[in-house]
């Protein structure tokens, strides 16, 4: 498939969002189980909502450039019956709104609780519970963004629950590494937390993410040329496709970057996705750095554009059967 | 939205019929139009030709009716600006008429041979024949010299018709089916509706050719033969054919003159010749029949067709005084003898075993599946048949066969087998076309002298001919060319369509003499239908010493901006096909079917662009203002408004009733082919969806070589002059009176010396196999490759890639090697590689491909073009990766024992030798620039035309909007 | 019902003729324009409802050359329908037509990434998917006259490769041919049961017996001959001396 900027952007933005979100949402929650020292709802959850909502946003900016007519935008949420899609365009606004919302309540200061549930350890206040909700969205997200690629069922590259995984685990991971280099930024001492949660996810991510490449390379397409014209031979060749200067299959379906280039975007992202954030996080913990987790940020996110750039050239779509050669 | 039902609403519709001109087929067309802009042209489901199909260029018409190349102004070169750079200033018409009547009627009073007129692929030769003869001048030919020239003369020296517009093979009825050769044809549609009904019955379709695409892919069988070589294949047809006897003996003892006895006294000035019976002769252009049998019973000679005789085909005879005769079947016999399967194994690469199983195919499919149609018919010696049957064996052949140089004799060989399988205008075999058959050879005969060519005066003869014997060459008294093309001289006898492919190079080596002014129309000879074109183009702009172009004045009437108009000293814009009338003419090549006479017209759908000016009208105007008789009347005055009402009016004669129009004729339409002219006519054709078709009676549709009916009614309509059999030539008495001549052994003209051999050898009266001119002139262990290029569907020549939806199917094209031969040589798929031949060499790229004979490598016709031209940007796919295989093909061969500028092509015909290029392929070196070679400086837009077209980044064409949005 | 095209590769020759009378009759029509991007320029490209494409099969001499056309093939269990987030990519109940609604169309591509034809184009002027939409503006369309209810390519077809019917109609003539010529469906691994089929290539060939070459009435007989056995055949003469 050809990488589509505006997609990587999209769904690396909204991944860092979501991310970012779960991670203020899960220091919350500690903090209110007491397992970590509670943080001024103002100063820092506010303002990561908003930083989470400016990443969604971004996102939002960015897939805009995907459409052809962005004014009628709207109408893709009609069919979340049936379309991924439909149900991302539902979600994402869903997310941000609740999101929103949880930052909100935190500005406002209506942490004011309920009621307290779990013996007298869990106060349940508004932001908790918009929280809890924009939890649930947020994986809706990540669920229909994944789905929209996994959904996909011939695109066989794509169609494992692992893409799923990959883009919870992947989202997730960004965001904390965010979530590590924001703390280090507003002085909150949450970086080891969210540093190692970071390191977890990233680590977890990449067995997921190497399943999926070592899952690739051994894939049997399902469709093959035999297939594609119904002609039953094992010697088939394609000599013309009908457009010599290209078309919209040739653009759409195709990356059309050397092998090299591809590979260097692997070992590219798997370094710069997996590997230098977790020994940026390692060290930012031992070294007390507050610039090194936004450094370890920084250099996570390029390294997902790469993976999702990656993403996109792994797949083989089966119309690329048909488009193989001009004469 | 889509599925709002339709588009009826939108805009003021109108729907018009006239006939297609983006390829030569000339299908009938309905093109629909809203507010004035081409909204659909569709097949006509009501003409006879392509009964409502189309194909991929036919829809395209809008595209070239809006494309950007057009011209659209009158233009001159640019005082002081150089030739071929297309810096051009607009003229008015005006202008242009009185520059070119002042200076074409200074020649004609002087020397009209000065003035040439080579006209390209259009269907007007009748008119522009027509006004070269008026001129005066002998320097006239259209495209079949380079085209298909040995198809025609093959096979009109043989069976009195051909292949091509002229006839072809009855689909409906056969059942085995051989192509030879054809990748596209002038019945492009008519043999793709035939050819997929044929399969769809169950016939059987066998495709001779190296390459298998298009027609061929769909061939039951492919046999993948070395080019040049079908004349040994068709031989070892031929040879299992007699060998086993499966032939038609009654078809060839009644309709060939495969029993009549030929004399094989070697002293004799007569050798060769039939033996004639003292019965006076009798005047007229056609087969005399006082020739002799040898009779069986009698066992003697006897008259031909004498009451009750059966002659022998086969045998050698001696009559009473002493001279040895043979019937020409057996000398056609011995001919073959050697040709056996192996023997052509080893020539064609197909085995002999494949070779036997094929001739059987065709020889028990003829004699086994014999059709008889209840059909009765009288043959022209007055005889009755109850029936009327034939042998289902059918052939088509084109190009491939004829594009080399031994094409004439492969193509008689193959009017040969297809007459001993008694296939000739019989059911399921091959079918003539209206107005064929003609007599062997047709009628027309060439001027024949100096003596013929006078200022201010018609040409004595026509331009173009079909000489008999020695005595019509057009030469001088030493036996040299006359033509400027050198046509009907010693050097090609046969030449009956010209050689357009040497007029540049000789008018500019002033060879046989210079020449003043060259008009050339449609064609684009700086480009793709030159041979050598790099050095064509350069002769276009050389100049002598004193500084004047060695060709002085240069005239091109063209539609769009072509590598060749960029040469013009002036250029006449034309008018597009859907905004002018033209007639496809009897006089010319019609569209007839088998079942009888056809032909159409074109009517303006459209206003003219600009400028634009139909060129018929400009050669009516040109004739009139030069006071061309046949333009003007007896006081000198102007006979005809415009082309429009010179087709109406004009007669062959005052009062021959023979016009270009055979539909409607007489005062109101009612008669056909002869009668008075109509004033309505147009508007008759225009009701009929432009077409006039005739179906003649069933028992006229066949055996018309011998047909007394259909012969009759032919000459009744003014077809033929003779109501005499047109026996096939298994023997070709034309072709040995020339050998005698080279022999010496005749009176009348000889050749010059330096051609005696030549003459000899090719003038063969039995077909024989020789290798290619081409490779027994070169080394062919350094160039061991054929190079051919083919047709592809979807373009025509150098048309289309101006149209912006066919040339996103061609924007550029590749060599296309076998993969055994590429990777022997080291290059892989796509790489940039040489293809070089003894002439020069190309930069191309490479594809790989199974489907060709792997001694073979071939690309798309016509796709490459100069930077620049038809109104393409510079960058463009088709200058910067396409190319054309012309630059590495020459107009002459190699300095040779008959002479050192002799044309590239069949010894006899002329016919040019495209097909006999040999080369070699090699990469081309890392860090070599990644674009074909060779290049030319880009040319830039011409004055009137659509510049901002060119440059722009996109285009939505919707009907009635587009000129709108612009 | 279930309107579809059927392509019979026995006959079609590549021509190209459905590729341009489709492009020509859609793009002043109601699924109109299709935008052509650089046109006379570098590498030119445009909107395009079907393709002829080019196969080779098998390596020389024993090699099959097999032209391919291909447009949306109307699918029964259409993959692009369900996904597209506005309705606008949609499959019409009376007939089975796979359609877009470009009003609707966001130009999102996401219903060219569920076809696994590469059927859709999104046109890059318009911005909206497109596809064929087997001239459904022709069919029904009563100021035509019935004899030209067809698509375009259909009509333009010179060897009638491509006929057109209701494949839920047994009785209607792609039924029959689909039945009785082996016609067949693309890609049918992914379950889309592509209502557009194909006819293969078959073959005729000519089976002859030796007794057909040695008939009693041979015309050499007529010559005093019979027919000879090649002159290279070997004989007895040549290997035994007794
Ligand atoms: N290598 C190679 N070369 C070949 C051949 C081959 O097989 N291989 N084939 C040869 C053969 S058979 C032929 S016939 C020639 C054909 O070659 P040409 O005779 O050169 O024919 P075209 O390229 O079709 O176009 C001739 C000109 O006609 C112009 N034209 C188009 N429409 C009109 C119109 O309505 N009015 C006017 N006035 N002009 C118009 C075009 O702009 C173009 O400049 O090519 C020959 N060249
Ligand atoms: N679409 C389209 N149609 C056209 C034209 C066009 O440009 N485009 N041009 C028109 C014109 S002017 C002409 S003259 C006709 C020509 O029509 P064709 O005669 O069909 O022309 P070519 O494409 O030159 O085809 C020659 C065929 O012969 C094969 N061949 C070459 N050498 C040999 C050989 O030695 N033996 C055998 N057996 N085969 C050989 C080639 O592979 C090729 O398939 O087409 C006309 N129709
Ligand atoms: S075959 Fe030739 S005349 Fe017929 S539709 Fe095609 S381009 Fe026109
Ligand atoms: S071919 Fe593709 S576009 Fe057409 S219906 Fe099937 S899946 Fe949809
Ligand atoms: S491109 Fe248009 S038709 Fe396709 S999925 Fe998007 S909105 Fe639907
Ligand atoms: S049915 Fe209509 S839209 Fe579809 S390919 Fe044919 S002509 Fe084009
Ligand atoms: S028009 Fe017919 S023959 Fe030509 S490419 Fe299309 S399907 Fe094949
Ligand atoms: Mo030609």
């Amino acid at each position: 498939m050809h990488p589509a900027f505006s997609v990587i952007f999209l769904t690396t933005l909204i991944g860092v969002g979501q991310g970012l979100f779960l991670a203020l949402f899960t220091g919350q929650v500690y903090a209110l189980a007491n397992l970590l020292p509670a943080q001024d709802s103002q100063s820092f959850y506010a303002i990561g909502s908003v930083v989470a909502i400016v990443f969604l946003i971004a996102g939002l900016i960015a897939s805009v450039f995907h459409l052809g007519h962005p004014e009628r935008a709207w109408r893709a949420a009609t069919q979340w019956r049936t379309s991924w899609l439909s149900r991302e365009v539902l979600a994402l606004p869903i997310t941000m709104g609740l999101i929103f919302a949880y930052g909100l309540t935190h500005y406002m200061g209506w942490t004011e609780p309920f009621f307290i549930i779990a013996k007298g350890t869990l106060p349940v206040d508004a932001s908790l519970i918009i929280g809890t909700l924009a939890t649930i969205a947020t994986f809706a997200l990540f669920i229909c963004t994944a789905m929209i690629y996994a959904g996909i069922k011939f695109i066989q590259e794509w169609h494992t629950p692992l893409t799923v995984f990959n883009y919870i685990l992947l989202g997730g991971a960004s965001g904390f590494t965010l979530a590590a280099a924001f703390s280090a930024y507003v002085g909150a001492d949450l970086v080891g937390f969210y540093g190692m949660w970071a390191v977890i996810l990233t680590i977890t991510g990449l067995i997921s993410r190497a399943a999926v490449l070592w899952r690739n390379k051994h894939l049997q397409h399902k469709s093959n040329l035999q297939t594609a014209i119904g002609v039953r031979h094992n010697n088939i060749q394609q000599k013309a496709q009908g457009a010599m200067g290209g078309s919209f299959n040739t653009r759409e379906f195709f990356h059309g970057s050397p092998q090299a280039v591809v590979k260097m975007a692997r070992y590219g992202f798997l370094s710069l996705v997996f590997i230098v954030p977790v020994v940026l996080l390692g060290a930012s913990y031992s070294m007390e750095s507050s610039y090194l987790p936004l450094l370890a940020f920084v250099v996570q996110y390029v390294g997902l554009m790469m993976e999702r750039w990656h993403f996109f050239t792994e797949a083989k779509h089966p119309q690329n059967l048909y488009y193989q050669s001009i004469a | 939205m889509i599925a709002k039902e339709n588009d009826n609403d939108a805009g003021h519709i109108e729907v018009k019929t006239t006939t297609c001109y983006m390829c030569a087929c000339r299908c009938g067309i309905r093109v629909t139009l809203r507010d004035g802009e081409v909204r659909y042209i569709q097949g006509n489901p009501e003409h006879p030709l392509n009964k409502g199909v189309m194909c991929a260029k036919g829809a395209s018409g809008i595209m070239k009716q809006y494309s950007p190349a057009r011209l659209t102004q009158p233009l001159r070169r640019k005082q002081g600006s150089e030739r071929g750079t297309g810096e051009f200033e607009p003229i008015s018409w005006e202008e242009a008429f009185s520059t070119l009547s002042e200076r074409l009627g200074k020649i004609r009073a002087e020397d009209p041979s000065k003035f040439a007129l080579f006209t390209g692929r259009d269907q007007m030769q009748a008119l522009t024949g027509m006004f070269s003869k008026q001129f005066g001048t002998p320097n006239y030919a259209a495209h079949g010299g380079f085209c298909s020239v040995n198809m025609a003369a093959g096979m009109i020296y043989t069976i009195g018709g051909s292949f091509w517009e002229f006839g072809g093979p009855d689909l409906e009825r056969a059942k085995l089916f051989v192509m030879i050769g054809t990748a596209e044809d002038h019945h492009s549609n008519p043999m793709k509706i035939a050819l997929s009904k044929f399969k769809r019955k169950g016939g059987r379709f066998i495709s001779i050719n190296p390459i298998r695409t298009g027609y061929s892919a769909i061939a039951d069988e492919w046999v993948p033969i070395k080019p040049g070589t079908d004349g040994a294949l068709l031989l070892a047809f031929i040879h299992e054919l007699l060998r086993l006897g499966l032939y038609d003996r009654e078809f060839l003892i009644d309709y060939s003159n495969a029993a009549e006895l030929v004399n094989q006294d070697e002293t004799s000035d007569e050798f060769g010749l039939f033996m004639r019976t003292d019965a006076p002769k009798e005047e007229g252009c056609f087969d005399q029949q006082n020739k002799y049998w040898w009779d069986r019973d009698k066992n003697q000679a006897v008259p031909v067709r004498e009451e009750g005789a059966d002659p022998f085909l086969l045998g050698e005879f001696e009559l009473k005084d002493g001279t040895k005769v043979k019937p020409s079947f057996q000398l056609l016999k011995e001919q073959v003898e050697k040709y056996t399967p192996e023997w052509a194994e080893g020539i064609t690469g197909i085995s002999a075993e494949d070779i036997r199983r094929i001739a059987y195919e065709m020889g028990v499919t003829a004699r086994d599946q014999k059709i008889e149609l209840p059909i009765p018919w009288t043959d022209v010696w007055g005889k009755d048949h109850e029936s009327l049957s034939g042998n289902p064996v059918a052939f088509h052949s084109m190009r491939g066969l004829a594009a080399h140089s031994n094409g004439f004799h492969s193509i008689r060989t193959l009017g040969i087998l297809m007459s001993i399988l008694g296939t000739i205008d019989r059911p399921g075999g091959f079918r003539h076309r209206a107005p064929f058959p003609r007599p062997i050879p047709p009628c027309a005969k060439p001027p024949k002298g100096w003596d013929d060519v006078k200022p201010n005066t018609p040409l004595n003869g026509m331009p173009l001919g079909w000489p008999a014997d020695p005595e019509d060459l057009f030469v001088d008294d030493k036996g040299e060319p006359i033509r400027i093309d050198k046509a009907f001289s010693w050097e090609h006898p046969l030449s009956v369509h010209g050689l357009m492919h040497n007029a540049i190079t000789n008018a500019w080596r002033g060879d046989p003499y210079p020449i003043d002014t060259l008009l050339i129309f449609m064609s684009n000879m700086a480009w793709n239908s030159a041979m050598n074109t790099g050095d064509v183009r350069n002769m276009l702009a050389d100049k002598n010493e004193d500084g004047e172009y060695k060709i002085p004045f240069l005239v091109v009437a063209d539609a769009f901006q072509s590598e060749m108009t960029a040469f013009a000293d002036l250029v006449l814009p034309d008018t597009t096909y859907l905004e002018r009338h033209d007639v496809m003419s009897m006089l010319d090549r019609p569209i007839s079917e088998y079942e009888g006479p056809v032909d159409s017209v074109r009517v303006p759908i459209l206003p003219p662009t600009g400028e634009c000016k139909p060129f018929q009208d400009v050669l009516i105007e040109l004739g009139t203002r030069l006071g061309l008789p046949a333009f003007v009347t007896a006081e000198g005055k102007r006979k005809y408004r415009d082309y429009p009402d010179f087709i109406v009016n004009f007669e062959t004669e005052p009062g021959s009733g023979i016009g270009f129009l055979s539909g409607w004729r007489g005062k109101g339409g009612e008669d056909f082919m002869r009668g008075e002219p109509n004033p309505k006519q147009w508007e008759m054709y225009e009701k009929n969806n432009s077409v006039f078709h005739y179906d003649l009676p069933k028992s006229y549709q066949y055996m018309r070589n011998w047909n007394k009916g259909y012969l009759t009614w032919a000459q009744r309509h003014s077809l033929t002059r003779y109501v005499e059999p047109i026996n096939i030539h298994i023997y070709s008495e034309v072709l040995q009176k020339f050998r005698l001549a080279a022999q010496g052994k005749t009176k009348g003209k000889q050749p010059p010396e330096r051609l005696r051999k030549r003459i000899e050898t090719y003038f063969s009266p039995l077909p024989f196999y020789f290798e290619p001119l081409e490779s027994q002139l070169t080394d062919t262990r350094t160039y061991p490759l054929n190079a051919l290029t083919q047709r592809p569907m979807a373009m025509y020549h150098s048309w289309d890639s101006q149209n912006a939806w066919l040339r996103q199917i061609h924007a550029h094209n590749y060599l296309f090697v076998n993969p055994k031969l590429a990777k022997e040589q080291g290059i892989k798929d796509g790489d940039w590689i040489w293809a070089e031949s003894s002439h020069g060499k190309l930069r191309c790229m490479c594809r790989f491909s199974e489907a060709v004979e792997p001694g073979t490598v071939w690309t798309w016709n016509a796709i490459g073009k100069a930077s620049g031209a038809w109104g393409l940007s510079p960058k463009a796919n088709e200058s910067q990766k396409g190319f054309l295989l012309n630059h590495i093909i020459s107009e002459e061969l190699p300095e040779h024992e008959a002479g050192e500028h002799i044309s590239n092509s069949d010894p006899i015909t002329g016919q040019a030798a495209w097909f006999d290029v040999r080369v070699r392929i090699y990469k081309a070196e890392d860090g070599e620039p990644e674009q074909t070679s060779p290049q030319f400086s880009p040319l830039k837009a011409y004055p009137g035309m659509n510049g901002k077209q060119t440059k722009k980044r996109w285009q939505a064409y919707f009907a009635g909007m587009f000129s709108k949005k612009k | 019902m279930q309107l579809a095209l059927l392509i019979d590769l026995n006959v079609c020759v590549g021509c190209h003729a459905c590729v341009t009378s489709c492009k020509e009759w859609n793009t002043s029509g109601a699924a109109g324009p299709m935008a052509d991007f650089n046109p006379y320029g570098k590498d030119p490209t445009g909107t395009f409802f079907n393709r002829v494409q080019t196969f080779e099969i098998g390596a020389f001499p024993k090699v099959e050359t097999v032209h391919f056309p291909k447009s949306c093939l109307h699918c029964e269990e259409p993959p692009c329908v369900p996904v597209c987030p506005t309705g606008a990519s949609y499959k019409r109940e009376e007939d089975g037509i796979v359609l877009v609604d470009y009003d609707k169309c966001i130009g999102c591509k996401y219903c060219s990434w569920a076809c696994p034809y590469g059927a859709r184009e999104l046109d890059e002027k318009q911005k909206v998917m497109k596809k064929c939409t087997l001239c459904v503006d022709r069919l029904y369309d009563q100021n035509l006259p019935e004899a030209e209810r067809l698509p375009s390519c259909v009509m333009a077809c010179p060897t009638s490769a491509r006929l057109y019917g209701d494949i839920h109609d047994p009785d209607s003539e792609v039924s029959v041919q689909i039945r009785e010529n082996g016609g067949y469906q693309l890609m049918p691994e992914w379950g889309t049961k592509p209502s557009n089929h194909y006819l293969p290539r078959r073959k005729t060939r000519i089976h002859l017996h030796q007794d057909e070459l040695e008939r009693v009435d041979n015309p050499l007989k007529k010559e005093g001959l019979q027919p000879q056995p090649p002159s290279d055949q070997k004989t007895l003469d040549e290997t035994t001396s007794w």
